[in-house]
């Protein structure tokens, strides 16, 4: 009985939460020690300009700042941007929006004691933008419309852009934009790949590969008051079970990447109200990605048989139960103005509202292109239960239901990206889209020929589809790049099918009550700093 | 008269059913498992007839539904009827198993045999060897093949044979070595007989029984390798059917919540490994009780 008190007064907690979408403002407290597990084996280098996964991200954010950041207050509106090291406002752009100036914090300092000017900011941006020969950034598409980076003096720093761009302070926002110190740069330029020196809000102390990294309160923190915590220790554990054990057994405190509904229910019923829900769209999707170099994917006819043949509406409804998707859409993040409606995803093929028809045209797509269906073909998956082994058995079922016979090679992160950027021995892969700030313009480059952006692992070379980017691109009136979104999201989804996306995810998020200050976002690369966030001993009373 | 007399003191010939009642009067256990074998050995081979539903088939408004009449042992997260899985699970456990197993104690046999006629320096080289294959666990081994060949059915057998051979090598070796001076191999080789028709038709047939034992409990130990890869993401993988990677994924996630999707491949696991570990057992007590210590 008190169980069932407990699950329904963490159901109403929970409920309360996603209507109000903010719990009522408590005072922060200071002190403590904050244990957050981080659902990997560990990062694959500390160096965040040339990496893309969360595993940077958790464990290695808090050691550095970076010049503007998603408002940790409100980090699910995705253009609420703050001042990080800049101070004041974030800049408007002047000379017709070609020109932004930031204005740096005073005293900062990296926490070897050395300080942080401009002239750092410079070299950290210079090495994202236009990274030296053998430097990876990971990001440098996104940052086409920047001229320079100036630095008139020691806290100033001023971008010049070539054309005016909605796309560019979301992009300066991005929280992989760790400022890095010059003089180390200027030693080696991958220094950072083994080694941690930020000015963040807590100074890295120790790392155990595959074990845990710590850190302690920086001191020094140019933003004063915060943060509240001493020490923060996140636990590397890929398995979810040790993930929800070590939640239940208060070994940690948090896990930011999400659980699927299933393990949220099984948390709240365990901890009862001294367990958190947090939930909302998350700005990643999963894609089936063919071969287009391979026969018979090469055919336009067999990609379009494949996406036909995926019942998106109803893996909807029944894979949101066991994995971390939800939400059928196109190549836009579903929330966003420029993302397409349902009546107008209906019009593309796979999207459809009667699946039978989809299925018996996929077929006749298939007999028309010669398939042959005796032979089985290998479906590239990664070897991460949620949500990619799940939504990959789901859909060679879906296309087993048209004659399709694929088998699946699950492969560890390494060898499957291995697979995909350089073997290419695949006929479809399982892919992912996943980006922190929400900025489709950007977020979409992934869909361009893979000449064009290397990301994209189809090896589709079509100028066509580029051109519809680049025109959706550079339009600056809303409505009107919404209709060059449709147009380019047509291309891709329907017209050529280069590429297919399956469902996007949600974020379901579980901290203990005691866990305070943190909000969901549609990212779970964004909010990560753990400056603002705090520990209140009272709630597990 | 003389020939009558003969033929009544002669020991009586037992029938094939003579002979299996007598083994299960005094191997009760190992009858019982050579039966279990038996059953299994069928529902592989016949899954198509004996499983009520497929394997594959995804029923989405029946995920994990707890045993009933409708699926005996109850769905997975996917909705995929457990039975049927098992059913065909056993398909893929006892083709690895029996594959492994066969091939592994078999290319032992051969370079046992060989290595124990040989003697001198190949002896002493080979056996070396087969020390530092013998060092390794098995599952060590096999996950060490694995990670270099990749994963999949056949790469997963390769990986279950490999450690398999030293084994068998070892054991063979030492029964061999009695025969290495018995007068007909001599006789053999005075008659000018190649060293591969001494090994293999004047040796390998005495050292049968041992291999026969090697085999059987190879058997056990490869379904079990099999599901141990196959739980940690490195074995055969899904869609098909198999009871260690029944074990993950679903498996661990609902536990609390469905416990049977854990539960009934876990059991069908110790079954089977136990079944082929008993009837090992009972072979070598019948065939060579010698071998008991070893």
């Amino acid at each position: 009985m008190q169980g069932i008190r407990a699950y329904a007064a963490a159901v109403v907690g929970v409920g309360m939460m996603l209507t109000t979408g903010a719990a009522i403002a408590e005072t922060p407290k200071y002190g403590g020690h904050f244990t957050y597990v981080v659902p990997a084996k560990g990062p694959p280098s500390f160096d965040a300009h040339r990496e893309t996964t969360y595993a940077v991200i958790h464990p290695v954010r808090p050691y550095y700042s970076t010049l503007l950041r998603v408002n940790p207050q409100n980090p699910a509106d995705p253009a609420d941007f703050v001042c990080d090291l800049c101070v004041g406002d974030v800049p408007k752009g002047t000379n017709d929006g070609k020109t932004f100036t930031f204005k740096l914090h005073e005293g900062v300092k990296f926490h070897d004691g050395t300080p942080l000017t401009s002239a750092d900011v410079k070299a950290t941006f210079d090495r994202i933008i236009f990274p030296p020969k053998g430097v990876s950034s990971a990001r440098k598409s996104f940052y086409k419309m920047v001229e320079s980076v100036d630095t008139p003096d020691a806290s100033t720093v001023v971008f010049q852009l070539k054309y005016a761009s909605t796309s560019f302070i979301p992009a300066l926002a991005a929280p992989y934009n760790f400022v890095y110190s010059k003089a180390k740069l200027d030693v080696d330029q991958r220094w950072y790949e083994k080694n941690i020196l930020g000015s963040g809000p807590f100074v890295f102390k120790e790392y155990q590969p595959g074990a845990f990294m710590t850190g302690e309160k920086n001191p020094d923190y140019y933003l004063k008051g915060l943060p509240y915590l001493d020490k923060i220790t996140a636990i590397f554990a890929n398995k979810e079970s040790i993930q929800v054990q070590a939640l239940r057994g208060n070994r940690a405190s948090a896990q930011f990447r999400g659980f699927p509904p299933k393990t949220r229910d099984d948390l709240v019923r365990a901890l009862g109200d001294k367990a958190t829900v947090q939930e909302t769209d998350w700005n990643c999707v999963l894609l089936a990605t063919p071969n287009h170099t391979r026969k018979p994917f090469d055919d336009v006819r067999v990609r379009r048989a494949l996406t036909l043949a995926v019942d998106r509406w109803g893996g909807s409804q029944y894979l949101s139960k066991i994995a971390i998707v939800k939400t059928v859409g196109g190549i836009v993040y579903p929330n966003h103005s420029l993302a397409a409606t349902k009546e107008e995803l209906q019009q593309m093929d796979g999207y459809g509202a009667d699946l039978e028809a989809s299925r018996a045209k996929a077929r006749a797509l298939l007999e028309e292109a010669g398939m042959d269906l005796s032979k089985t073909y290998i479906f590239n998956n990664r070897g991460v239960d949620q949500p990619y082994k799940i939504v990959g058995v789901w859909l060679i079922d879906q296309w087993r239901q048209i004659g399709l016979k694929f088998e699946q090679k699950v492969q560890p992160t390494g060898p499957f990206y291995a697979t995909l950027r350089e073997s290419g021995d695949f006929d479809v892969s399982i892919d992912f889209n996943c980006q922190s700030i929400v900025n489709p313009p950007i977020d979409t480059s992934k869909y361009l020929s893979s000449d064009v952006n290397p990301a994209n692992y189809s090896r589709v070379v079509d100028r066509k589809l580029d051109g519809l980017y680049e025109d959706m691109l550079l339009e600056a009136d809303p409505a009107k790049q919404r209709v060059k979104m449709r147009a380019y999201e047509k291309y891709v989804l329907h017209d050529q099918v280069t590429q297919m996306i399956t469902l996007w995810w949600r974020r379901t998020t579980v901290h203990r009550s005691h866990f305070k200050g943190w909000k969901v976002s549609p990212s779970h690369y964004l909010g990560q700093a753990l400056d603002t966030v705090w520990l209140d001993p009272d709630a597990d009373k | 008269m003389n020939t009558a007399t003969t033929t009544a003191d002669a020991p009586k010939q037992r029938t094939f059913m003579q002979k299996v009642r007598r083994m299960a009067r005094r191997q009760p256990l190992g009858a019982g498992s050579a039966v279990f074998i038996l059953i299994m050995l069928f529902v592989a081979l016949f899954a198509e007839v004996v499983a009520p539903q497929d394997p594959l088939d995804m029923n989405f408004a029946d995920q994990l539904i707890g045993p009933n009449l409708t699926y005996l042992l109850g769905t997975d997260e996917l909705g995929r009827d457990i039975f049927s899985r098992i059913i065909y699970g056993s398909r893929t456990a006892l083709q690895i198993g029996f594959i492994s197993a066969f091939v592994g104690a078999t290319l032992g046999l051969v370079l046992g045999v060989t290595s124990a006629y040989l003697g001198g320096w190949f002896d002493l080289i080979f056996q070396r060897i087969m020390d530092v294959f013998m060092a390794f666990p098995l599952i060590i081994m096999a996950l060490a093949i694995v990670s270099v060949f990749g994963s999949g059915t056949w790469n997963v057998i390769i990986a279950i044979t490999i450690p398999f051979i030293p084994k068998c090598a070892r054991v063979v070796r030492s029964s061999a070595l009695a025969l290495r001076d018995i007068p007909y191999v001599d006789a053999a080789r005075a008659s000018g007989f190649s060293h591969t028709r001494i090994v293999l038709v004047h040796m390998v047939p005495n050292v049968m029984a041992p291999y026969l034992i090697m085999v059987t409990s190879f058997v056990g130990q490869a379904i079990l390798l099999e599901a141990s890869l196959s739980y940690l993401g490195l074995g055969v993988q899904e869609p098909t059917a198999a009871w260690g990677l029944m074990l993950r994924g679903g498996a661990e996630q609902f536990f609390e919540s469905a416990p049977w999707v854990a539960i009934f491949p876990g059991l069908a696991i110790t079954l089977a490994v136990f079944a082929f570990n008993l009837f090992g057992d009972a072979l070598r007590d019948a065939l060579d009780p010698k071998l008991r210590s070893m």
